[in-house]
């Protein structure tokens, strides 16, 4: 039984089909990159995944249990988060109020909320951070921030969307060292990216999308040499 | 047919008519209110607060000078459109812009500028209760069918069909107005997408001052529209505020045809409702209808508004 | 124990003693209708501030806490028996906002506020109409229990002192994480895990309750209520509001900070013009809004806060140096 599986999945809007017959599956351990030209209905997908929207038709089962259709909080309290492509942080909130918030998740209790929280922003080295208001931080800890919100969740499957995008080289290669310790503590991670050199090297295998149809799925080698990938990014050369 | 399915056919008339009239004027309300939630996504809770102070202008004129408040939609809309315009510049434009802790700060603000209004007056005035008594305010246009033998007689208020008559006008000049002119358009482009409106060269912000001076324009009109048919006091505004959200809201925001769909949607039904279920619950029936649209059809009646 | 709550612990008795000391009605008149706004102000300030669901409409719960009492009393209860409304008033209104958040909930911001507001002035009209059960435009009258003010004070002041407890122990527990982050971003919060809707009714809940309550005590206290005036949309939904903004919203202390002046400028008012105060609140509430949108807690906090940044930020100069 893969982790999660997504089958025969379309989310029409009006007249405009933003995904359509969208299957594949994510194994546990994995790592599998989402990639795609702008518009090409990543994020999406992650909406449909996270419970944001409903998709129009198919199914989307997590640990063999159906959860399309399911509210965000639902999908989250069953083990699967997410962070944000246009961060969404607590502003007026601190960093660490921000983690205990989503730590809440997991306990009933302050103090042990505050503890996972602790340990969630030690994990992605945010320590200095902690007390400062999650809306006065600059881009590259905001979006540290959503990973550590979206880790004190405890999740089992945790969906990445461009978290690098924006990012300096420095900033860059540190998250990617988080992202495997993330991956090393036994998450499964489903990542949007647009950093070619990034998603190429942390992820085992790509899944590409153009126009809301998956039309390359394999190992990054392969979908780099697919010509669909590449038409798709590039276009197609008018002879 | 007999007396009696005559005669309810004739209250029936009766009570149609009276919603469609009542509907016209609640329209140009709501336009009002329609137009400036379209386009700066604010709620004016001043709304009726501004119908009031128009009311007073017409009345004052009418009480000094004589001047027939039909007259006066000459003056009081352009004075309606520079209060309008000054309100919108002096005071809502510097909180568009600040940040805050509460969300809606833009409504509270109108609703304090509405309670000076409304006070305001009330100081000025006195609460008394004012008239506008003008030669046809009692006038009736009678209209007799023949319906299978027996005749049903229909009154019309002048007052009332002229005002709707005006408001017709009114509604008609707004829809070319920003249909077919340069103004009109950079209005529904602000109202579409502010931001790529700036980004082609529109002063957006001008276009907010113009448009809450229309908004307040239409419904200073409506005010002195109803002068000869209402009793005018200090605090008559607040109903007419929740009037207005209401049809903005059946009628989509910013959705010009929706809000006259709206408001002849709220007149038949405070109509309907006060004769056949019950006098006392008249300005429930609206709340109640407006309940239900949030709920059922989040996109107002027509299904072409804006969702939340 | 720290400084904060010695301080607190002092204010609440030196308050608790006042009456034995004072016992000019008026001077305890004023204390109380301060208490009853501050009480108010906390309540709205829950909802309002801290939850970010802005409620055009608390006079429903207000009016509904009033009018519990009053019907007990109209059906012949005893004033003295009739001080079990107050738990029941605020029950009443509760139960009359989960309905409301039932209906209301499911839509946001500005729409909600406008259904609520809706849905109070449907309360009102009821109130209004059905003659048999309120009394409709003519009110409800009936003389209170206790002929000194001292007990009405004592009450009061244990219900918002209650009231300020609750909120306090909320707002540092998962409920008040939850409200403020649903305030924040109600979308980064359902993805978080937190079910918005069923928090926001707590908030809502709470909130409506103490509303309620203070409505009974009004009915007890003042001996007269009509729709006209426990509905009321600008003498109380919207003062609550400015009691809040006017001492900050979403502070524990900016409420009271609020009912004081609210009740010292009321006063003032009805002395001196008897009447016009709403002008000057209408004016204050513009005022806050443009200058002020912290109110003045809120204001004095942030002053403090970026002192503090200031000094760290001398300091670390200097270190550098």
């Amino acid at each position: 039984m893969s982790l999660l599986e997504l089958n025969d999945v379309s989310k029409r809007f009006g007249g405009l089909m933003a995904v359509g017959r969208m299957t594949f599956r994510l194994e546990k351990g994995e790592i599998l990159g989402l990639i795609g030209p702008n518009g090409a209905g990543k994020t999406t997908i992650f909406n449909l995944i996270n419970g944001y929207y409903a998709p129009t038709e198919g199914t989307i089962t997590f640990r063999g249990e159906r959860i399309d259709g399911l509210k965000p909080h639902v999908v989250c309290i069953k083990g699967l988060a997410r962070t944000f492509q246009v961060v969404k942080p607590l502003a007026r909130l601190t960093v660490l109020e921000n983690v205990m918030a989503s730590a809440f998740c997991r306990t009933d209790h302050r103090e042990e909320a505050r503890r996972i929280a602790l340990e969630a922003t030690a994990f992605t080295e945010m320590e200095q951070w902690r007390d400062r208001l999650a809306g006065g931080l600059p881009l590259g800890m905001r979006k540290r921030l959503e990973m550590a919100r979206a880790l004190a969740t405890r999740p089992e499957l945790l969906l990445l969307d461009e978290n690098f995008a924006g990012l300096n080289p420095a900033e860059v290669e540190k998250t990617i060292e988080i992202v495997k310790k993330i991956h090393g503590s036994g998450v499964t991670i489903l990542i949007i990216e647009h950093n070619m050199r990034v998603i190429m090297s942390i992820s085992h295998r790509l899944v590409c999308i153009s126009y809301g149809e998956k039309i390359a799925e394999g190992t990054p080698r392969e979908v780099a040499d697919n010509q669909q990938v590449i038409d798709a990014y590039l276009g197609v050369a008018r002879a | 047919m007999s007396p009696q399915l005559a005669g309810q056919i004739e209250l029936l008339g009766q009570v149609l008519i009276s919603g469609i009239l009542l509907g016209g004027l609640y329209a140009l309300i709501g336009l009002g209110m329609s137009l400036i939630m379209g386009v700066m996504k604010i709620i004016n809770l001043a709304h009726g607060e501004l119908m009031m102070v128009a009311m007073y202008m017409t009345y004052w004129a009418f009480t000094l000078w004589h001047v027939d408040p039909y007259v006066s939609l000459l003056i009081v809309c352009p004075l309606m459109f520079l209060l309008g315009v000054a309100i919108q510049k002096f005071l809502i434009t510097p909180v568009m812009e600040a940040e805050s802790i509460l969300p809606q700060n833009q409504v509270l603000l109108t609703v304090g500028i509405g309670l000076v209004l409304a006070n305001l007056a009330l100081l000025l005035f006195t609460a008394n209760y004012r008239s506008v008594p003008v030669s046809y305010a009692s006038k009736t246009i009678y209209w007799d069918l023949k319906l299978g033998g027996q005749t049903i007689s229909l009154s019309i208020s002048y007052p009332f069909l002229t005002a709707f008559g005006i408001a017709v006008l009114l509604g008609a000049a707004l829809f070319l107005f920003l249909g077919m002119t340069d103004l009109g358009r950079m209005i529904r482009a602000t109202a579409q997408d502010k931001r790529a409106a700036a980004l082609m060269g529109i002063n957006t912000r001008k276009i907010t001052y113009i448009t809450f001076g229309i908004g307040a324009a239409l419904v200073g009109a409506a005010g002195a529209l109803l002068d000869p048919v209402y009793y005018l006091y200090p605090q008559i505004g607040g109903p007419f505020t929740n009037k207005a959200f209401v049809i903005t809201i059946l009628g989509g925001l910013g959705n010009i045809p929706g809000a006259v769909l709206g408001g002849l949607v709220l007149g038949l039904a405070e109509s309907l409702g006060s004769v056949y279920v019950s006098l006392g619950y008249k300005d429930a029936f609206g709340f109640i209808i407006f309940v239900l649209v949030l709920i059922f059809l989040p996109r107002g009646l027509l299904g072409k508004g804006r969702a939340q | 124990m720290n400084r904060k709550a010695i301080f607190a612990a002092t204010g609440l008795a030196l308050l608790a003693v006042f009456p034995l000391a004072v016992q000019n009605p008026y001077v305890l008149h004023l204390l109380i209708m301060t208490l009853l706004w501050v009480l108010l102000g906390q309540a709205w300030n829950l909802l309002g501030g801290f939850t970010g669901q802005i409620s055009y409409g608390h006079a429903a719960f207000f009016g509904v806490g009033a009018y519990t009492t009053g019907i007990l009393v109209k059906s012949g209860l005893s004033p003295a028996a009739a001080w079990s409304g107050l738990l029941l008033g605020g029950l009443m209104a509760a139960l009359i906002a989960s309905v409301i958040g039932w209906i209301c909930f499911r839509l946001r911001g500005p729409y909600f506020s406008l259904s609520v507001l809706a849905l109070a002035e449907v309360l009102r009209l009821v109130a209004v109409n059905w003659k048999q059960l309120t009394n409709g435009a003519e009110g409800i009258l009936y003389i209170p229990a206790f002929r000194s003010k001292a007990h009405y004070y004592w009450i009061i002041l244990a219900i918002a002192a209650l009231a300020f407890v609750v909120i306090r122990a909320v707002m540092r527990s998962k409920l008040g994480f939850y409200f403020l982050s649903i305030r924040e971003d109600q979308d980064a919060a359902e993805s978080l895990g937190i079910d918005a809707t069923k928090y926001k009714l707590y908030s809502l809940l709470i909130s409506a309750f103490f509303t309620g309550a203070a409505g009974s005590f009004y009915m007890n206290y003042l001996g007269f209520i009509d729709p006209g005036i426990v509905f009321s949309i600008a003498d109380i939904s919207i003062m609550m509001i400015l009691v809040t903004i006017l001492g900050g919203a979403a502070t524990l202390a900016g409420p009271i900070v609020g009912a004081v002046i609210y009740i010292l400028v009321s006063e003032f008012f009805r002395v001196w013009f008897k009447s016009g105060h709403l002008i000057f609140f209408g004016i204050l509430i513009i005022v806050i809004i443009i200058f002020f949108p912290a109110g003045i807690v809120g204001t004095i906090k942030e002053r403090r806060a970026g002192r503090k940044l200031r000094r760290a930020g001398a300091a670390r100069e200097s270190a550098a140096a």
